[in-house]
């Protein structure tokens, strides 16, 4: 294996919907510095929305709703843990976004007098913009990342960000094709790697048959917590209503809004809103538990032609397998609902609130280290909120090296960190990646989906804390099953997060995706609070209370309490 | 460690036929990496069952070689 050395300005780690935009602000910022983006697959078509998507969640366009508004209903929501203006920033921000994407290219819907075609699926405000021509976001984004003369370099996983004198200096990581080991020195790096939609292990068995692209595995969550930083609300997991084994959404938000909504067994409804939050899922995991269920997408009241434009965006848009999976089931929406199911938990601030601590410069804790996107913590941030901070990310960054010089990285870490990854690769006999992941996640399952146990979680910790040994009898055949490998390395290091976070916050809150059998209520006495966790000096994982900073926005969370319930 | 190899039914099907042996466009998309050609044939063929049956390699293919099935677990 050879070893590269690179150096750029700014560098972004993952070239999705954040980091795309990210490597085109920064341009725009200062068109005089290098910056490069790094993906380990290919940006033409990678990412949460590497084949585009149907719709934007979060959009708060002057006329329908105002970013105040918008924070207010984040707010309860998330049942309060949020920090407002971290969160203002996406309702502030996203309209420009907006109209930056069309100038580009991308295709909102409108109505027949030209203004966008909001609809309501959040349980007060409009925030839903249909793009039924969506399907080529990724490679317009690409375009404009080519035109801006962002650097690219892809098929490189980043494995560790590199830190020196208290900052961030640059990451490392390796070619997932010809194995070659590559240090990067930077003097900014952004982080925009998704969620870790690898942790928990579909119903299915098929390690790859997760919601979010399989190649978010915690990438970032892990970089950034062996960084130093803070990450935040891990314990708020990401759970999501699915079409049951496909595992991809349904989807209500692009259907509800044609008069689609979610029903149980017999056809009544039992949730009053179809916006994915944790009391909802609560909702749908009370149905399923209640000999109600199966819970199902209802579509067969709907007329012909209104079906017909449902399949037509669905199969053309973000996962357009759906299509193919119906048919192979003889499935129509015609004739019979979509069938639902809860999915396996996973890691994700884009959905719920479970991520890397930044603030609303998309700062972490550790100067020169952003976080953006999926994996940046701030609640229910979509595909929007991900642009919105990919543009923070990339301007905050620029303006922050001004002035410093590159940092000559610690050898002793390089040298480490070698070792470190290529140790499968020396031991092509060693247990294979996927049995090593499967069991991984496999007791994720076990222990960590909710509802929540404290003693099957104190089982979990244990597990995940050993688990060490077994990730160091996995082997590698070649560069591409190395990659594998490191990637259940950054699960492991989210699993263990998981079950430390869960196992702290002595509450339920969030519905199911906190829902604590042993603490079942909300408490906001001792818990309206963040809780962080880090790594101390001694390499421990430690969690922490942080207060929930002031609020900007009026909201009286003893009184509006988010409840979805039908009864 | 002992090992054995298993046959799995994988999700990317590819018609030799169509598959033109100097293109590599549903290589350079896979998200997962999936896909290398046979040094033999110059054939693409799907080497690891790692899918996201999410379609670029097919959408991309210029001759229509490539048939994506969703993976047999979830069909």
């Amino acid at each position: 294996m050879n070893t590269q050395w690179m150096k750029t300005d700014v560098l972004v780690i993952g070239g999705g919907t954040a980091g795309t935009m990210a490597g085109i602000k920064a341009k725009q910022a200062n068109p005089d510095l290098n910056v490069l983006i790094l993906e380990k697959a290919n940006i033409r078509r990678s990412g949460a929305i590497a084949m585009g998507m149907d719709g934007v969640n979060t959009a708060v366009i002057p006329g329908n709703s105002t970013p105040e508004q918008y924070v207010r209903e984040i707010t309860i929501s998330n049942d309060g843990i949020v920090d407002q203006k971290a969160v203002y920033q996406t309702g502030k921000l996203g309209y420009e976004v907006i109209q930056e994407l069309e100038s580009w290219g991308v295709k909102f819907q409108k109505d027949a007098q030209g203004n966008y075609d909001l609809k309501q699926v959040h349980r007060v405000g409009k925030y839903v913009l249909p793009m039924p021509e969506g399907k080529d976001l990724k490679q317009i984004l690409t375009r404009q990342v080519k035109r801006h003369k962002v650097n690219v370099t892809n098929r490189v996983m980043a494995t560790r960000v590199m830190v020196k004198d208290g900052r961030a200096i640059g990451a490392i990581g390796f070619d997932v094709r010809s194995g070659d080991y590559i240090i990067i020195q930077a003097n900014a790096v952004i982080l925009s790697t998704g969620a870790c939609g690898r942790l928990g292990l579909p119903a299915s068995g098929y390690l790859y048959g997760t919601y979010e692209n399989p190649t978010n595995a915690g990438d970032g969550y892990s970089m950034a917590y062996h960084a130093g930083a803070e990450l935040r609300n891990i314990e708020c997991f990401q759970i999501n209503p699915l079409m049951k084994d496909y595992n991809g959404p349904a989807c209500a938000y692009v259907a509800s809004p044609f008069g689609a909504y979610t029903a149980n067994a017999e056809g009544n409804r039992f949730i009053s809103c179809d916006y994915w939050s944790g009391q909802m899922m609560l909702e749908v995991w009370k149905e399923l538990n209640s000999g109600n269920g199966p819970v199902q997408l209802k579509m067969t009241h709907l007329d012909e032609t209104t079906i017909a434009e449902i399949e037509r965006i669905l199969w053309a848009n973000e996962r357009p397998s759906r299509g193919r999976f119906h048919e192979g089931r003889g499935e129509d929406y015609r004739t019979a609902g979509v069938e639902m199911d809860i999915s396996e938990i996973g890691l994700c601030s884009g959905h719920s609130a479970s991520g890397v601590w930044v603030n609303e410069k998309a700062e972490t804790t550790i100067p020169g280290l952003y976080a953006a996107g999926d994996m940046a913590s701030v609640p229910h941030n979509y595909m929007i909120g991900a642009f919105v901070f990919g543009r923070i990310a990339g301007q905050e960054a620029v303006e922050y090296l001004k002035g410093l010089t590159y940092l000559e990285p610690d050898p002793e870490f390089i040298e480490l960190e070698r070792q470190r990854i290529y140790a499968p690769l020396a031991q092509p006999g060693g247990i294979p990646h996927t049995q090593v992941e499967y069991k991984l996640r496999r007791l994720v399952n076990d222990y960590l989906q909710p509802p929540k146990v404290s003693h099957k979680m104190e089982i979990a910790l244990k597990k995940f804390t050993q688990y060490h040994e077994s990730l160091s009898l996995m082997g590698a055949q070649d560069p591409h099953e190395l990659m594998r490998c490191m990637e259940v390395h950054f699960i492991r290091d989210c699993a263990e997060m998981a079950a430390r976070a869960s196992l702290f916050r002595r509450e339920s809150r969030w519905g199911l995706y906190h829902y604590n059998v042993d603490y079942p209520e909300k408490n906001n006495d001792e818990w309206f609070c963040h809780v962080n966790l880090k790594m101390n000096e001694s390499g421990e994982m430690i969690l922490f209370k942080r207060p929930v900073e002031p609020y900007i926005v009026d909201v009286n969370i003893e009184t509006e309490v988010y409840d979805v319930a039908v009864r | 460690m002992a090992l054995t190899i298993q046959r799995v039914d994988v999700p990317v099907i590819v018609d030799e036929s169509k598959c033109l042996e100097k293109c590599v466009a549903c290589i350079e998309v896979c998200p997962l990496d999936v896909l290398v050609k046979n040094p033999e044939t110059g054939k693409a063929y799907m080497k690891y069952d790692e899918c996201w049956f999410c379609l670029p390699c097919e959408k991309e293919c210029p001759t229509g070689a490539i048939t994506v099935q969703i993976p047999f677990l979830l069909r």
